[in-house]
């Protein structure tokens, strides 16, 4: 399993509590957070499914290399990070 | 005649209530700390719709249905994704691609008084949504977006253009005007189906000569129609104020303004065809009050001449700038309420004559709106 996490600040928008999910992609860990969660997949992602510009996602400290799909591979124990970037806003 | 005054701010929304004593008191506050960047009033139902600017979590919008008691986020407008393998147009003037979601909402109109939760939404990048079941569902206006002629707009002041103003035209609401920066005015007669550009008679100074004139990269900074004659609508554009008293088939200058002839915020008179408001400043490189005095100028007889108002405003080092939603005038046209980029916000009640301060220390001040 997947342990997917998100940063403080988005809990005061909207609640989405750290779960642990069957996924083989970044893409897929999201998908699994937000089919309970639907509200929050807006405020991490744009319109077109991309990490929004001032957001970051991290795979046990990693930035993803793919913001654009969010196609990183994920791994059972790996923990997946999101959260706002010190740019923007 | 409104009594509450709503106050869009970079760092939340306030509501203020006229009080017995024709006193004006800020009574409740909302998304304190985060970035309202429009609030918009529906006569039609009585709800509040407020757009936020998230900044990392992106553009959202709710809705109160109880005066501003408690919200309920709606969807926001979403742009198409381009098809697999197409790359996104280049803009002529920026050489960059054009954007394709969703930056800013930035105005928000109601449609006919005979469609309920009929709403009209204009954005940055540019383009223009409709909802039908008070903001639930947008649906984009293919027919605007797919326009060739979209592809010239660009932005003033911000990376992209966008969609400022939307009139719905209460004669008749398959009419639709709506001012683009910097992408002039465009009208559609069957509800979006069709566009034409009717700008005809702006002129933009920031242009070559060649391109001055051309009607589909004027920049209207706001434009305001007259409910009670509905084809006399007023723009205060980005180098002068024009008016048209034909539905905006042509557009003459009105060169009287005084003290300047640039801003960004207009209100028009909603049963007097020759009554407007403007706040005007230096023009575009400066872009503070003339002279560090705050007036708002109004024009009685349709542009030929203009008085400046400035009893009760600050007549000394005051530099605020009025942003294009932040001047309103209620549907009396006697009470106005403007708000500034220094968190000043004003009102009168007999027509700008005089001016009382609501508050001088809030947020920088987006939009004001009576509802």
């Amino acid at each position: 399993m997947v342990r997917v996490a998100f940063t403080e600040n988005l809990q005061r928008h909207v609640s989405c509590a750290a779960k642990e999910v069957d996924a083989d992609t970044v893409c897929g860990a999201l998908d699994a957070i937000f089919f309970h969660c639907e509200r929050a997949r807006g405020y991490v992602l744009d319109e077109h499914g991309a990490l929004r510009k001032h957001m970051v996602i991290f795979i046990n400290g990693n930035p993803i290399e793919d913001r654009v799909t969010l196609s990183d591979a994920v791994a059972a124990s790996d923990e997946i990070f999101v959260m706002q970037a010190l740019s923007g806003g | 005649m409104s009594d509450r005054l709503l106050i869009a701010t970079r760092k939340g929304l306030f509501q203020a209530d006229r009080t017995g004593d024709a006193s004006w008191t800020i009574t409740r506050t909302a998304f304190l700390g985060d970035n309202v960047t429009l609030a918009f009033f529906d006569p039609r139902d009585a709800s509040i719709y407020a757009a936020l600017d998230h900044g990392h979590f992106g553009v959202k919008m709710h809705r109160s249905t109880d005066a501003g008691v408690s919200w309920t986020e709606c969807t926001v407008p979403q742009y198409p994704k381009l098809p697999e393998g197409t790359e996104p147009a280049i803009s002529p003037v920026t050489g960059k691609p054009y954007a394709t979601t969703l930056k800013l909402i930035w105005s928000l109109a109601g449609g006919g008084k005979d469609q309920p939760g009929v709403l009209w939404c204009g954005t940055v990048p540019g383009g223009l949504f409709r909802s039908t079941d008070f903001g639930a569902n947008w649906s984009m206006i293919h027919e605007l977006w797919d326009h060739p002629d979209r592809l010239q707009w660009f932005g003033g002041g911000l990376d992209h253009p966008g969609i400022h103003s939307i009139w719905v035209d209460p004669r008749d609401h398959n009419r639709v005007t709506v001012g683009v920066s910097c992408g002039g005015v465009w009208v559609t007669p069957d509800s979006g189906t069709s566009w034409t550009c009717q700008a005809n008679g702006m002129w933009a100074a920031y242009m070559p000569p060649e391109r001055k004139h051309d009607p589909i990269i004027q920049d209207p900074h706001c434009l305001a129609a007259c409910t009670a004659n509905p084809d006399v609508l007023w723009v205060q554009h980005h180098n002068g104020v024009f008016r048209t008293t034909d539905g905006a088939k042509s557009w003459h200058e009105i060169t009287a303004a005084a003290p300047s002839t640039f801003g960004f915020a207009v209100a028009a008179h909603p049963t007097n065809e020759n009554t407007a408001w403007f706040v005007p400043a230096i023009k575009d490189e400066q872009r503070i009050p003339v002279d560090g005095k705050l007036v708002v100028s109004r024009t009685t007889d349709g542009g030929k001449s203009f008085e400046v108002l400035r009893e009760g405003l600050p007549q000394s080092h005051a530099y605020d700038i009025v942003f294009r939603h932040a001047l309103d005038v209620d549907n009396t046209g006697q009470r106005l309420a403007f708000g500034s980029t220094t968190g000043g916000v004003w009102f009168s009640e007999n027509a700008g004559d005089t001016w009382h301060t609501l508050s001088c220390h809030l947020p920088p001040v987006h939009a004001v709106r009576f509802g």
